[in-house]
């Protein structure tokens, strides 16, 4: 791509992100009212399309409270961490063939950097409120995405054995035999999980946990800076289901009566309605359940599956036998 | 007697306990709502459902309201207010009736402690106003031309009280007055 046409796809996918974590809002309250005999907002616009956009003129002209007794700086540049980041790792996604922003050989290790300086995000929040349950939300947080992310990269390692590179584009690419999804499943489902976690999407959400924390970390903030902090988690749950999607399920890969764009965007849509039908289905877990089912379970699962498929890897080749 | 659960079977166990919640939640998709649309689909209202209170006439076409007050008494939060007055005949009438409908809360206790069944609750709540002042409702907003939930009732009819064009033992089902100084049985 030339240096103009990326800069209007930067742009363009800058614009498309930002409309589709805002129009997430209202798809995700009308599924959850879908799932629950109700209807949802309906009445902004054509199906209540609309009401996205009365979301976001509301919450910008809300008062912008920062609280006297808070470490302003931080508390200020917080929200805008996971929005930036949540952004700035869609850049190694590809959407399609030849359409990324970059296509960096460490891709994967990109992703996981830029999901893992989220963390302070929520951290920063939690601090720089000076308030009770911020504090304990951003610990649970910090807490619940370093024990997440630590697996979250070990359930790739298989991935990454099986395609060889860390590439994104490479490791779709390698998946024109069959999907990642099925040899691996483990691998899915672990990053799955992590993934939850990681956004702190339910069933996970315990560090904005309502009942027990009042809204955990983003308990002081108001108007748009905790509309950035919405921002990141939808665009959070926008990343993750784009990467379960280029890491297990082919990228833009499929039949080819649709043009790959096409293709990548239907998969990245199911798995974001599976993101909210886990938050209509499933209750929260007690914090100590979520911690030990990571470290006791998950992190044996995704060591255990990275072996295995070394050993497959190396078994096949050939290269292992004497 | 069933064995101590393994390990292996309670994983299993948990995750199907979760798939099947999931697939159940995503099955609701496909029921009836639950939803009434509501400018549009009104909902249904009981015959007794306490909304918009209304005073009623009797069927000669007069007010019922006899201005006894005990509705104003009864209201919990004072929203009633009237004064009595009287014809020439004799018949007592509120001269104003007012009720403050952004304080009423649509208990019916008024309906309850009316004896002459004039004030009524009716199945009506779309009553909302832009500006407070326009809830409070004057006895010309009130009085309705009907009799309401009572056809055919009507106080004076029925009553031992003498008014004009009806005296004492005159109404219906009453026995002419007795002289409790008379001697005769």
């Amino acid at each position: 791509m030339s240096a103009v046409a990326m800069l209007v796809f930067i742009v363009a996918l800058f614009i498309v992100l930002l409309a589709a974590a805002a129009m997430l809002t209202w798809i995700e309250r009308r599924l959850l009212a879908w799932w629950q005999d109700r209807y949802g907002p309906n009445r902004a616009g054509p199906f209540g399309l609309l009401q996205a956009v009365a979301d976001v003129v509301k919450i910008l002209l809300k008062e912008d409270w920062i609280p006297p007794l808070s470490d302003k700086g931080v508390f200020v540049i917080a929200p805008a961490i996971v929005a930036v980041t949540m952004l700035v790792a869609f850049a190694v996604v590809p959407f399609a063939p030849g359409l990324v922003i970059a296509d960096l050989n460490i891709g994967l290790l990109f992703f996981l950097a830029m999901t893992g300086l989220a963390v302070y995000s929520v951290t920063f929040a939690g601090w720089a409120s000076n308030n009770n349950y911020a504090l304990l939300g951003s610990l649970r947080t910090a807490a619940q995405m370093i024990s997440y992310e630590v697996f979250m990269g070990l359930s790739l390692v298989g991935v990454v054995i099986l395609a060889g590179s860390f590439s994104l584009v490479d490791i779709v690419e390698a998946q024109r035999g069959m999907w990642y999804f099925v040899p691996q499943f483990v691998g899915l489902v672990v990053f799955f999980l992590a993934a939850i976690a990681e956004t702190h999407r339910l069933p996970f959400d315990l560090p904005e946990a309502e009942q027990e924390l009042v809204a955990g970390y983003h308990t002081e903030y108001s108007g748009m800076k905790f509309g950035l902090f919405f921002l990141g988690e939808y665009l959070g749950m926008v990343l993750s289901s784009a990467m379960i999607v280029t890491l297990f399920f082919g990228g833009w890969l499929g039949p080819a009566f649709l043009p790959p764009i096409v293709w990548f965007v239907l998969k990245v849509a199911f798995f974001l309605a599976v993101f909210l039908l886990l938050r209509a289905a499933l209750p929260r877990p007690r914090y100590d359940q979520l911690m030990s089912y990571a470290w006791k379970f998950l992190l044996p699962l995704a060591l255990l599956n990275a072996l295995v498929t070394g050993a497959v890897v190396v078994a096949m080749s050939g290269e292992g036998a004497t | 007697m069933a064995a101590k659960e393994s390990w292996l079977y309670r994983q299993l166990a948990v995750i199907g306990s979760q798939v099947k919640s999931m697939a159940g939640v995503f099955l609701h998709g496909f029921r009836k709502r639950e939803t009434i649309l509501y400018p549009e689909e009104k909902p249904y209202l009981a015959p007794r459902f306490r909304g918009r209170i209304i005073l009623s006439r009797d069927p000669d076409g007069q007010e019922r309201c006899v201005a006894c007050y005990l509705c104003a008494v009864a209201c919990p939060v004072d929203c009633i207010a009237l004064e009595k007055t009287e014809d020439e005949t004799g018949r007592w009438y509120p001269a104003w009736f007012r009720i403050n409908f952004s304080r009423c809360i649509y208990c019916g206790y008024c309906e309850e402690a009316c004896p002459t069944y004039a004030i009524q609750l009716t199945p009506d709540f779309e009553m909302s106003e832009y500006d407070r002042r326009n809830m409070v409702y004057e006895k010309e907003d009130l009085l309705i031309s009907g009799t309401g939930k009572y056809p055919g009732y009507s106080f004076y009819r029925v009553s031992g009280l003498a008014i004009g064009g009806k005296d004492k033992g005159e109404a219906e089902n009453e026995a002419p007055p007795i002289d409790v100084r008379g001697l005769m049985p």
